[in-house]
């Protein structure tokens, strides 16, 4: 797998917020994308995603050209900073949602199946029946990310995933979520404010500023 | 001290105010015993009208759960320009005057109107009939549901919905799996009044309604024009119909105020 950024432009009633960002993943690379805020990471992360659309450039996958493809046919994993977790359904349903809804997807006892093996990897196997009102902030992130890894994504996108958690969950959050993204497979492209996050958690980090990525570097000590 | 005065005071007035009228209606219906009550409530106009305005309701209410969700969404998703303009616009059924609405809907498409003129040619007419009625009543009951839904999106924003999406589900599926269980108690609540208010109206109705007996009396209109005839114990036999009608309105807002989530304003 590769993905590819190409010259990525973007305004918001006439000011350029995106001015020119391009970014390439090799397969199962975890990139970083550091920055001030208003540099444009998110904005960046929801073109990605889909949810946005840029003025030009293009984004390309594998060779194919998806930056017209609508996001529900990207399969690129989403963790948001605020989890957006499903706040009628049960920590299982959220987890099964993108499966249930596919076309054409698993089976109810697949899907259940797949939805225990997730929640054992999340080390939460008892909480399948609790709301997300009913969650720390630590177990919400991890069910927000096994709910975005349960529909087998081909990218896993993740825009500032810790900063609604405190210092210590944090950290020991971080080296789960670098497993889980190895175990998966899949490239992964995470905003944050935090160096230290960046450097224990990414193969590459991509500095961004003011609507560019200024230099890309590697991390400074590996954790 | 002062405070049991208080009591008394709200008490007291509360009693004279809503609920001896209401004993009234009842005692007053049943004064000349359970015979006449209910001969008065069989009444084949008495009935007509019960029938007339149900149904009226029963046509509202659909349309008003269709636009109502539909506007709220529109002002909560999209910037668009007049969409202040439209926040504003969609309360002013709650600002205009009953009567006033029914005389403009009248102006507009009665026989002599823009509309009505246009339409008469092809034997269509939308005044003094149920399709007034209907249309009038949707008018005056326009804003209960979006108000009672806007509240709801905008503080439960669209985050759930971009993770829907990005997890595959289409349009439909974010509506009934993300976005209905989010907006249902404000959606039954916005029924319950929007129900109330379109079996209750009295002055847009009796504008575009025609007034034939039998045939466009709702039961409002119906009870005016059985105390206007004299015949009082009917016009209280069918108070107690719609008066019934209120209070299970009011039993059901009391159920979903108590065992609903804590609303949003
Ligand atoms: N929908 C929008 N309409 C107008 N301007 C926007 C919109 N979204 C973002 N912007 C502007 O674009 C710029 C970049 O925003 P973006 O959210 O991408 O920054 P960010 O790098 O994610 O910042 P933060 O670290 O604070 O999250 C900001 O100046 C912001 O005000
Ligand atoms: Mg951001």
């Amino acid at each position: 797998m590769t993905f590819e950024i190409r010259d990525i432009h973007k305004s918001f009633a006439g000011t350029e917020v995106l001015k020119g960002v391009s970014l390439s993943l090799e397969k199962g690379e975890f990139i970083a994308l550091l920055g001030p805020s208003g540099s444009g990471k998110t904005t960046l992360l929801n073109i990605v995603a889909g949810l946005a659309h840029a003025d030009s450039g293009s984004l390309v996958f594998d060779g194919e050209d998806i930056t017209r493809q609508p996001a529900g046919q990207r399969h690129f994993g989403m963790v948001f900073q605020s989890y957006a977790l499903f706040r009628h359904m049960t920590v299982a349903q959220n987890i099964g949602f993108g499966l249930k809804v596919m076309k054409g997807g698993p089976s109810r006892a697949e899907i259940d199946r797949r939805v225990a093996e997730l929640l054992e990897m999340i080390e939460l196997p008892g909480l399948a029946d609790r709301f997300p009102a009913q969650l720390s902030g630590g177990q919400r992130q991890r069910v927000a990310m096994a709910r975005a890894l349960a529909i087998r994504p081909r990218l896993l996108l993740m825009d500032e995933p810790f900063s609604a958690l405190d210092a210590q969950v944090r950290v020991s959050l971080r080296s789960e979520v670098r497993a889980l993204q190895r175990r998966a497979g899949v490239g992964a492209i995470m905003v944050t404010h935090d160096r230290a996050e960046a450097d224990a958690l990414a193969d590459r980090i991509a500095i961004m500023d003011q609507g560019r990525i200024v230099t890309i570097e590697t991390p400074e000590q590996v954790a | 001290m002062a405070r049991i005065l208080l009591i008394l005071l709200a008490t007291l007035f509360l009693a004279l105010m809503v609920v001896l009228p209401v004993v009234a209606i009842f005692h007053r219906a049943f004064a000349e015993g359970w015979g006449t009550y209910l001969a008065s409530i069989l009444d084949p106009e008495t009935l007509a009208a019960i029938r007339l305005t149900v149904i009226a309701a029963l046509i509202v209410l659909p349309l008003n759960i269709v636009f109502g969700v539909a506007s709220a969404w529109v002002i909560a998703r999209y910037r668009f320009p007049g969409r202040r303009a439209l926040l504003v616009l969609v309360e002013l059924p709650f600002a205009v005057s009953p009567i006033v609405a029914g005389l403009c809907f009248l102006l507009i498409y009665g026989a002599y109107g823009p509309v009505g003129a246009a339409l008469e040619p092809f034997g269509v007419q939308l005044m003094f009939n149920l399709t007034g009625i209907v249309l009038v009543s949707l008018f005056v009951t326009c804003p209960f549901v979006m108000r009672e839904i806007l509240p709801v999106l905008m503080v439960t924003g669209e985050d759930e919905e971009k993770a829907a999406l990005t997890l595959g589900a289409n349009g439909w599926q974010i509506f009934r799996h993300v976005v209905l269980p989010n907006i249902s108690w404000g959606l039954a609540y916005g029924t319950v009044l929007t129900m109330a208010r379109a079996m209750g109206e009295f002055g847009a109705v009796s504008v575009v309604s025609g007034a034939i007996r039998g045939q466009t009396m709702t039961l409002p209109l119906q009870i005016e024009l059985l105390y206007n005839d004299y015949n009082a114990t009917g016009a209280f036999a069918a108070a107690t119909v719609l008066t019934g009608l209120a209070l299970v309105t009011l039993a059901l807002r009391g159920l979903l105020e108590r065992f609903g989530p804590r609303r949003a304003h």
